[in-house]
């Protein structure tokens, strides 16, 4: 109990704005209509590429003067987090063209 | 202003970084939120992309570390260089798949996401500055298991890997759960000697992602895109597993938006098939109570002059295109009818269900490639009522989405399902390759009806020779 009690209180602020973004999230996407389903999911999908953000710290800042497992295991996060992001903007962005009205 | 800021004991790059993060953050909600409106949709995903290059510009020049080092050039050097290299692949994929393989890519990118995730779960776990090591156990799972998990369903959805599903399964499934949830309450409590419990994380990532595997290995056909919905939702939490690592509110929030947005639509999903989420991951479709004998009368087919003299000379034509039609790659020829009918003066609409195609919104999608008007793609609810004056109803390669046992038939397995009214029209004409059920395994007593006519063939030639035929009147 104590030591849930410490996580609470020293993580508050991180746990504050996990709480309302759910909120948040719930609200922005109630009322969606069905035809934008999938390129909003595909649109959600880039935006949880925001790990490459971690990636990027982890990279920035690992030992590369010489070669090591997790200096590899990082590049790849930024590799993988960037196919997330740009493929999935990317390919949202096809989708969503084809909405645009034709005249 | 000088003061404050060395009072605080920060840079002046700090105060910029942390500005950046809000600034992404709100590009984050308003995007999502003009994506969820047809008209803003394309912005929406702009103003989130521009959120996200925001945050990796001023990631990459002002972040320090706790020690107050800022990133050096050689590492700025392999963080671009990897960027760069990795963007113009994803950007070429993204640009030269085919639109009706989307959900396939949908799933690909989204396991390269959970990836990275776990990947940077993996690392900080044995950084020693790294003090919230159950959340870095949480994300290091639920990223290893949208990756598997993700690339799984791929597979399937490529073809390439086949559905699993037994009893045993399900067991299975709680067993890894609940082995995944003891390893982690035994590294947090467990007090053991680093070196095992690297060991240990090492096997917390081989179960997670074994799970991820057997989690998706049993659901089938249709139930994909709920699946895929889920998954994302899970990258979404992974990432942000990966903003509380590094006191990132822009990573947290991303990712919590992206989890609790990807819920949402998972159970909208859901409803717009009347099953619920737990039918959907149990993958208990069908089997009882399908077996329900009706007098079922016969099948009558139609030639395809009968069927364009009959279309040519209707005023309301209303097609309702399936799965088949998307399979068949048929949306062009498809077009071309329609164009073809409306220069003889009938009025040709389209009727879309919430989860016609392969994904929700999938068809859409692929009619809009066609250059098919936007406005000419009506949805279920708004053409039910007119469609009991409608001359002919073409069912292009749908099945369930018309099936009336789903008004009628209590004992049916779709039994509630919102359908497409088609056996209200006075004509139908169903496109079909043969008798054979649709993804739900049960008989469609639409076929049966007085009123339809079947045209048996693959959805693609059969258009080109309706086309042809009807070209030739």
């Amino acid at each position: 109990m104590e030591s849930a009690f410490e996580f609470f209180y020293t993580n508050k602020d991180a746990i504050f704005i996990i709480v309302l973004s759910v909120f948040l999230g719930i609200e922005v996407i109630s009322n969606v209509p069905s035809v934008l389903h999938t390129p909003l999911m595909s649109g959600a999908n880039a935006i949880s590429g925001v790990i490459l953000i971690g990636g990027i710290i982890l990279v920035g800042h690992a030992d590369v003067s010489h070669i090591s497992i997790n200096l590899i295991l990082g590049i790849l996060a930024v590799l993988f987090g960037t196919l997330n992001v740009v493929g999935g903007f990317v390919v949202t962005d096809r989708m969503l063209e084809m909405f645009k009205k034709k005249k | 202003m000088n003061d404050l800021v060395t009072n605080l004991g920060v840079s002046y790059g700090d105060v910029v970084l942390e500005l950046s993060y809000l600034l992404a953050a709100v590009f984050f909600v308003v995007g999502l939120k003009f994506q969820s409106h047809p008209e803003t949709a394309r912005k929406g995903n702009l103003w989130a992309a521009a959120g996200m290059f925001l945050a990796m510009i001023t990631t990459l020049f002002l972040h320090n570390d706790t020690d107050g080092s800022g990133i050096a050039l050689s590492n700025g050097v392999i963080i671009v260089l990897s960027i760069a290299v990795a963007s113009v692949v994803g950007a070429v994929i993204a640009r030269k798949i085919k639109m009706t393989a989307m959900p396939e890519l949908v799933s690909f990118f989204n396991a390269t996401g959970g990836g990275a995730s776990a990947l940077v779960a993996l690392i900080e776990f044995s950084n020693p500055n790294n003090s919230s090591i159950l959340v870095t156990l949480l994300g290091l799972v639920i990223g290893s298991v949208a990756f598997s998990g993700s690339l799984i369903a791929y597979g399937k959805l490529d073809g390439k890997v086949g559905d699993i599903f037994a009893k045993w399964t399900t067991w299975l499934n709680l067993f890894l759960l609940g082995v995944i949830i003891a390893v982690i309450i035994f590294i947090l409590v467990g007090n053991v000697p680093s070196e095992s419990q690297k060991l240990l994380v090492y096997g917390l990532l081989a179960i997670s992602l074994i799970y991820g595997v057997m989690f998706v290995m049993p659901i089938g056909g249709a139930d994909m895109p709920v699946v895929i919905s889920l998954l994302n939702s899970f990258t979404g939490i992974a990432a942000a597993m990966g903003g509380f690592i590094y006191n990132n509110q822009a990573m947290i929030l991303g990712g919590i938006l992206v989890g609790a947005a990807g819920t949402i639509l998972t159970i909208l999903m859901c409803k717009a098939m009347n099953r619920s989420l737990f039918n959907v991951i149990i993958g208990a479709f069908g089997g009882g109570g399908a077996a329900v004998s009706h007098d079922q009368g016969t099948i009558k087919e139609i030639s395809l002059s009968d069927a364009s003299i009959l279309l040519s000379y209707s005023q309301k034509v209303v097609i309702v295109p399936g799965y088949g039609l998307a399979v068949a790659q048929a949306q062009h020829i498809c077009h071309e009818l329609d164009t073809l009918l409306e220069e003889k003066g009938v009025e040709v609409k389209y009727a879309i269900h919430p989860v016609a195609g392969r994904m929700p919104g999938h068809m859409n999608v692929l009619l809009a490639e066609a250059d098919v008007p936007y406005e000419k793609l009506i949805e279920m609810d708004d053409i039910n009522p007119s469609l009991p004056n409608t001359d002919v109803v073409v069912v292009i390669g749908a099945n369930d989405v018309v099936n009336p046992a789903a008004h009628d038939d209590p004992s049916s397995p779709i039994y509630g399902m919102p359908i497409i009214n088609a056996h209200e029209a006075k004509n139908i004409i169903v496109m079909k390759r043969g008798m054979g059920k649709g993804y739900a395994g049960i008989e469609n007593f639409l076929f049966f009806n007085d009123k339809t006519r079947m045209l048996f063939g693959h959805a693609k030639e059969s258009l080109q020779k309706l086309v042809a035929e009807i070209k030739t009147l």
